[in-house]
């Protein structure tokens, strides 16, 4: 088992047409992802052929649920429509909504973050400004490239997609059972707690590679999590140690405010919660494979 | 992106907040017009984007004109922590009864709003929190609900605003947030919050901070932007869609993907401290898809810069492949020496992920005596240093 997104899931994606959209909705369908269609009401009824593959365009997501028995959805579509979009995915319960749109004005994430807390959180939200979530040889929603590792033990979960992309090529031989991609935001939906509590439940995750980056409290909050609730061996990477305070780096969450959102911070309190913190991506990953082949 | 108080004044006025009246000048001449419309006794206050200014010197009363010119002339010019006063605001002087603290901010931690209010006001509120606590009310404001009049008068009773002034806080509460989510801001702090001697309770102060994610549908926040302050390379790259932060070092970096980028300035200032402490030049995340002529924007930006010594290039090939951003790194050298900008400093470039072998065999191919493979990015960071190093 993998978290959250398995070879079950059934996977429609909001924006389908748009070019993003249907250039990764054919992405995943090679990954193997069990894509069921698209959601767009101005082209309700038509289907769209993806190398062989015609996926039905429904009219709303609740529609799509109905007809296909879609439990996840990829969301593409640009920023100005993203909340009406994720508002759309939590009204239809949708168990899981994975937003890859960067540029979401942080006002709009608090609105359908609030509204998902208010309709008693039905819908698990990923992102936005995120790469997705892949279950290596299982199933792929968002954008990580399939082809760099295959399936195994190690589960992760981090705020930026290169650097996911780079830890799961350095630690392919052992493989992983899900990779998170959570998003480089101020307001993101799911955090690294909630995937760290998934992957201590998960039997095929054995190990857990967390990935942080500077700005917020995000993974001091998840160091006292890791202290109190996680007993599988965890390893964290934190990148901007020597990003100058009050400059946004390239990700909108991705500033130190003052004193507070530093990576010495965030590897203090990793560390005092007993997480092996590595200096550099390819040492996180020696830390990880030291922990893998012991244990 | 944060606003000057002028700025900030200006954009409370316009949500009907209570503010005094004011202007901003960038010369004494501009600072004696103002002074003159407004009448009387003005305060004329340096505008910088840092705080303690008031100590520094950057804050001072006039009686009349011509006071305020003298004051313009001595606050213009001055250095305020590293920051060089361009502007100064003149604005009507209150007699000020008690200073109150009132914001709306981002809570990131809980995914929410926040309304901070204090009756002790006019200093700095982090301060105040850490001595005395209890006299910081923090209220959690429901995003989609907002602020009407029954929440701005649990704020008043929370933060126990006296009562004669309860009503006017209550109707500034409503119009900050009113203002807070008309202008998509991430900050609206009002320090201090003041009641004068008439009794009135006016916005003394004005922090904002806007959200530049939201610029679509705030085509008049783009002139708020001050182009003066802003880094001629950080200007010229957000001309080409660049993501650019310059920073002081000697090792220009591009790489793809912001946490990489973050990454890449990290391993090269560790690597930096065993080659003269040379560092980082730059911050350039050119993105997924990263296209010759992408590639091109980015060195030419990272090689005008004249402190660069050398380049790292440090891209992981995700959705990308390696064979095309090897590709788009021969065409962009190619097509800046087209551009007549002849490229003189070393390139470090590491490949890795999606089609190593075959961009790195392109590398090799084209044999520019200034580009040097490296693959692992630890052992790229190092010899970026040691060339930024030999060339200093």
């Amino acid at each position: 088992m993998a978290i959250w997104l398995t070879k079950d899931s059934k996977v429609i994606v909001q924006g389908m047409t748009g070019s993003e959209g249907s250039k990764h909705t054919r992405r995943m369908l090679a990954a193997g992802t069990n894509v069921v269609g698209g959601v767009n009401p101005r082209k309700a009824g038509t289907t769209v052929d993806f190398d062989g593959t015609a996926l039905p365009v429904f009219a709303s997501v609740a529609d799509a649920m109905k007809e296909t028995g879609a439990d996840v959805s990829v969301i593409f579509v640009p920023p100005q429509f993203t909340k009406a979009a994720v508002v759309e995915a939590i009204d239809a319960e949708i168990p899981l909504a994975v937003v890859i749109t960067e540029g979401v004005p942080v006002h709009d994430t608090a609105a359908f973050w609030a509204y998902n807390v208010a309709k008693g959180q039905k819908t698990r939200i990923i992102g936005p400004n995120c790469p997705g979530i892949a279950s290596p040889e299982a199933s792929n929603a968002g954008i990580i490239p399939a082809d760099i590792t295959p399936a195994g033990r190690i589960g992760l979960v981090s705020k930026s997609g290169t650097l996911t992309y780079q830890l799961m090529y350095e630690l392919r031989d052992i493989g992983f059972s899900t990779c998170v991609g959570i998003g480089g935001d101020p307001v993101i939906g799911t955090t690294h707690i909630d995937a760290l509590a998934a992957f201590q439940d998960d039997p095929e995750t054995e190990a857990i590679v967390m990935i942080g980056e500077i700005g917020g409290d995000a993974e001091e909050r998840a160091a006292a999590f890791i202290k109190e609730n996680v007993t599988k061996p965890v390893v964290a990477y934190i990148a901007g140690f020597t990003a100058p305070p009050g400059k946004t780096m390239g990700h909108a969450g991705a500033i130190i405010s003052g004193s507070s959102g530093t990576a010495d911070a965030k590897k203090a309190a990793l560390e005092a919660a007993g997480v092996r913190v590595g200096k550099t991506p390819s040492e996180t990953a020696r830390l990880m494979r030291e922990i893998v082949k012991n244990g | 992106m944060d606003l000057y108080e002028y700025q900030g004044r200006d954009l409370f006025e316009r949500h009907g907040l209570p503010v005094l009246a004011g202007g901003v000048a960038e010369t004494p001449e501009e600072a004696r017009a103002i002074a003159d419309r407004l009448g009387g006794r003005v305060v004329v206050k340096a505008q910088v984007k840092v705080g303690g200014r008031g100590k520094a010197g950057g804050v001072k009363l006039a009686d009349g004109p011509e006071e305020a010119v003298a004051r313009a002339t001595d606050i213009l010019g001055m250095d305020i922590k590293g920051h060089t006063v361009h502007r100064v605001m003149l604005a009507e002087t209150a007699d000020i009864v008690e200073e109150y603290y009132f914001s709306y901010l981002l809570d990131r931690a809980n995914r929410t709003f926040l309304c901070i209010a204090s009756v002790a006001g006019g200093m700095d509120i982090e301060q105040v929190a850490a001595e005395t606590p209890e006299r910081v009310a923090k209220i959690a404001i429901d995003a989609n609900k907002g602020v009407d009049e029954a929440t701005a008068r649990e704020i008043v009773a929370a933060a126990r605003f006296p009562a004669e002034v309860a009503d006017q806080v209550a109707d500034i509460a409503v119009k900050l947030w009113k203002a807070f989510v008309a202008e998509d801001a991430t900050l609206v702090e009002v320090n201090p919050l003041a009641k004068v001697a008439d009794g009135r309770v006016l916005c003394l102060d004005a922090k904002v901070t806007l959200d530049e994610n939201a610029g679509f549908r705030h085509p008049d926040h783009e002139a708020l932007v001050d182009q003066s302050a802003v880094d001629p390379l950080e200007q010229a790259a957000k001309a080409k869609d660049l993501n650019y932060v310059k920073l002081d070092g000697e090792v220009g970096i591009i790489g793809n993907g912001a946490g990489l980028v973050m990454s890449t300035l990290d391993v090269v200032a560790y690597a930096g401290e065993e080659h003269g402490g040379v560092k980082p030049a730059n911050f350039l995340d050119i993105g997924g898809g990263a296209s010759a002529a992408v590639m091109a924007n980015g060195l030419e930006i990272v090689l005008s810069d004249p402190s660069v010594k050398s380049v790292f290039v440090n891209v992981f090939g995700g959705i990308t492949a390696c064979d095309e951003v090897a590709n788009g790194i021969i065409q962009a050298l190619a097509l800046l020496e087209q551009r007549g900008e002849a490229v003189a400093k070393p390139l470090v470039v590491r490949l890795d992920g999606n089609n190593a072998e075959a961009g790195r065999a392109i590398l090799d191919g084209a044999a520019n005596p200034l580009v040097e493979r490296v693959d692992t990015m630890d052992g790229a960071a190092q010899r970026a240093a040691e060339l930024a190093a030999a060339g200093v």
